[in-house]
């Protein structure tokens, strides 16, 4: 069997899945997963530039998820006139002199190496910051606290927020990749899990950027509301026409929606990601991976394509993050998990063949059915487990209140496997 | 006596939680470090391996609780530890054999060694979360206190109280303890020897005839004691939760890194300059200063540097400027 046979079997499987899913359970909880799977699947088609093409272990994928949620806030959301007034300044100022005063101690250290002379321009900084800073965070977070006490976003359409997702998340990646790029493998990967866990701890915490743990809800959608078009009289005939009832029909057209949109970023990434990889850019990637040191004997200047490559990868992820709270509408910074949004996109990967992006793109799709998916498995199994159990004993009610946790067991499990007995993944590189 | 009373103040919210801290982080940094020598891999399933070490303790602790065995005074689960231990060490080596050893023999590269320690890390959070779920757990008995803060300030008559937790004593003498045994064990055993060979040049054991498949397992043996260790410190001195135990994954890193990876004084000397650093920067100074500066001189402000939910970034700051500066560690770990 050809790769390209191989290939178009295995996504009709997916297709089969999918559309199983919508026979067996509903069309609705189909959709669900066909859009989180496409979502996935653009994430894991970054993580597999950065890994499969360029060879970066980056473990921090969670953090730039989460970078591109924030842009959706930050720019789609009115902004809050009153916190602008009460606090704009001080906030943008403080932001300012922290910049300045990384800049600062960068520069100082190049020039001069004076770690003192780096050390107070450190410690002034942050007393100039806090002293700045701290009044007018206590003046926006004042301001209406149930409902905003944030500066609120640009009030653009929300479409605009998935390009602006992915530039936040790409100058995340340039700082984090000036600092951390050029150290061994496993260092980066302990780097950028560390930096994704600070990156969600200022999201928690800083109320005035996006309400932290307070949540921002009821996000701008680019398609249409469902109680809109169950309003809408030549929607609801239509729908009977297919013989839907109206708020089926409502929300089966919304899911679709978002759907068509997500396929049409997934089309555009893929398209680029593929001509990438056939360039002569995409050869000088591969060859660096596979032999760094030869690459630069060639005269290649790794460090910087890394930069490159580390900052593209993680822009993907940042729309992928855009999109999906776009879908969720809304911004929930305790929801991000790095299990869930970075380990998993790594499964993704593997299983899908490191290297090659369609792979990627199977890899999202397959494994996110079968997170959504193992849940109900895992009851049905552990009912019939336990079936022969006396009802309301301890160890029945124990086993299948833990089935959610099989969940990360299976995950475990299936990359093991794969890892061990076919590490080049389901569609292998060429 | 103002003097007295900052110098209290501070042993209680920093110096003391510090070194419990610091301990249960060298501890960990020590297996860390003790893996990546002579495996040759960030073992990233460290946290989770962690965190079912203690949930054995925990069920041995509730075990013994419900048979009314107990230690008085001190709590139940250092009874249950050498169970824990060994549940562990079952578990890891049966690991190792199943997975590890098979990239071993393949002289797989690190980078794909630490992807299936990811593998293993989900699959030992399922099975801790199977089995005891994601939730918090309590399973700290006996005395809570060495010294209560009432009681210092009735015996010194001072305004500041000094409260020590047995779970903080028994950590910093545990850890001592073990640390002892520990470079007892590395540098005066046979075995112990033929580890630190093996973990300098592997081809040069190898040729001098050390057994390599027993220096992993023995290695293995010893990092499933220590993180039990560390884990039921951690979890008596704080509480038990497996998603805790996941992200103290970062803190211990950090410490075998700053320390220099490989390096097991380094791992100590790293774990305590990360506590330190993360309670010192996110400690409210104001009652301290409030003692030693004069009267107008106080700072209206918490003095605060950093919020407490910033810890990780302070570890991972610490990190950064090592490995910028000093990418061996300060105790020149190994840079492959």
């Amino acid at each position: 069997m050809t790769q390209s046979v191989k290939t178009l079997f295995l996504f009709a499987f997916v297709a089969v899945l999918i559309i199983g899913t919508g026979m067996v359970q509903s069309w609705n909880s189909a959709l669900l997963i066909l859009n989180m799977g496409l979502v996935s699947a653009v994430m894991a088609l970054g993580v597999n530039l950065q890994w499969g093409i360029a060879g970066l272990f980056n473990v921090g994928v969670m953090g730039f998820v989460a970078l591109g949620g924030l842009g959706v806030v930050l720019t789609s959301m009115p902004p809050v006139q009153e916190a602008w007034s009460a606090g704009g300044l001080r906030a943008i100022g403080a932001l300012v002199i922290i910049a300045a005063t990384v800049a600062a101690s960068a520069y100082i250290w190049r020039n001069f190496r004076k770690a003192w002379l780096v050390a107070v321009v450190l410690i002034g900084g942050l007393i100039l910051y806090r002293m700045v800073r701290d009044p007018g965070v206590a003046a926006i977070e004042a301001v209406n606290p149930a409902v905003s006490g944030y500066l609120g976003g640009l009030g653009l359409p929300v479409l605009f927020a998935w390009p602006v997702g992915g530039l936040l998340a790409a100058g995340g990646a340039w700082i984090i990749g000036k600092t951390a790029l050029g150290l061994r493998s496993d260092y980066l990967a302990i780097a950028t899990l560390g930096i994704s866990e600070i990156i969600i701890a200022i999201m928690k915490n800083e109320d005035w950027l996006a309400r932290g743990v307070k949540n921002v809800i009821g996000l701008p959608r680019p398609v249409a509301r469902e109680i809109d078009l169950q309003n809408n009289p030549g929607f609801v005939e239509a729908a009977a026409g297919y013989g839907l009832d109206a708020t089926t029909a409502s929300t089966l057209y919304v899911k679709l929606s978002y759907s068509l949109l997500f396929a049409i970023v997934l089309v555009i990434v893929l398209v680029l990601a593929q001509l990438a990889l056939k360039s002569p850019w995409g050869r000088m990637m591969r060859a660096i991976r596979d032999n760094e040191v030869s690459a630069r004997a060639m005269g290649k200047d790794v460090t910087f394509r890394h930069l490159q490559v580390f900052i593209l990868g993680s822009a993907i992820c940042g729309v992928a993050g855009a999109m999906m709270t776009t879908l969720d509408g809304q911004l929930t910074p305790s929801s991000y998990q790095p299990l869930r949004y970075t380990f998993l996109i790594w499964v993704m990967v593997i299983v899908g063949g490191s290297g090659n992006n369609m792979g990627a793109i199977l890899g999202g799709m397959i494994i996110w059915f079968l997170w959504v998916q193992v849940e109900p498995l895992g009851q049905g199994l552990m009912n019939i487990l336990t079936a022969g159990m006396a009802d309301g004993s301890a160890l029945k009610e124990h086993l299948l209140d833990s089935v959610q946790h099989m969940r990360l067991l299976t995950m475990g499990l299936i990359l093991l496997i794969v890892l061990r007995f076919s590490p080049r993944g389901l569609l292998p590189e060429k | 006596m103002d003097f007295l009373n900052a110098l209290v103040a501070l042993s209680n919210f920093v110096l003391i939680p510090a070194l419990a801290y610091g301990s249960q982080l060298a501890l960990g940094a020590l297996g860390v470090t003790l893996v990546y020598g002579i495996l040759r891999f960030s073992n990233f399933a460290h946290g989770d391996t962690m965190a079912f070490g203690t949930m054995t303790v925990v069920i041995f602790t509730w075990m013994f609780q419900s048979m009314g065995i107990s230690l008085g005074p001190l709590p139940t689960a250092l009874l249950a530890i050498p169970f824990g231990i060994a549940v562990t060490a079952l578990l890891v080596l049966g690991t190792d054999k199943v997975i590890y050893k098979f990239y071993r023999r393949q002289k797989a590269k690190p980078v794909i060694i630490v992807m299936v320690s990811i593998g293993v890390m989900f699959v030992y959070n399922g099975i801790t979360r199977l089995i005891l779920g994601a939730d918090e757990q309590r399973f700290a008995d006996g005395d809570r206190f060495i010294i209560s803060a009432r009681e210092f300030k009735a015996l010194t008559g001072l305004r500041e109280g000094l409260a020590f937790k047995t779970t903080q004593g028994l950590t910093i003498l545990t850890a001592v303890i073990v640390v002892i045994l520990l470079f007892w064990f590395l540098n005066k055993t046979r075995t112990g020897k033929s580890m630190r060979a093996f973990s300098d040049n592997e081809d040069l054991a190898l040729l001098s005839g050390i057994n390599p498949e027993r220096v992993v397992m023995v290695t293995w043996l010893i990092v499933s004691a220590l993180i039990v260790i560390a884990g039921t410190l951690y979890g008596l001195d704080k509480s038990y939760k497996p998603f805790t135990y996941f992200q103290l994954l970062l803190p211990i890193f950090a410490a075998a890194i700053v320390g220099g990876l490989g390096s097991p004084v380094g791992a100590i000397a790293g774990g305590f300059v990360i506590a330190f650093s993360e309670v010192g920067i996110t400690y409210a100074w104001k009652k301290v200063l409030r003692y030693l500066l004069p009267e107008n001189l106080e700072p209206d402000s918490l003095v605060q540097l950093l919020a407490t939910d910033y810890k990780f970034a302070v570890s991972f700051m610490i990190l950064v400027i090592v490995l910028l500066f000093k990418p061996t560690g300060l105790f020149k770990g190994k840079s492959v």
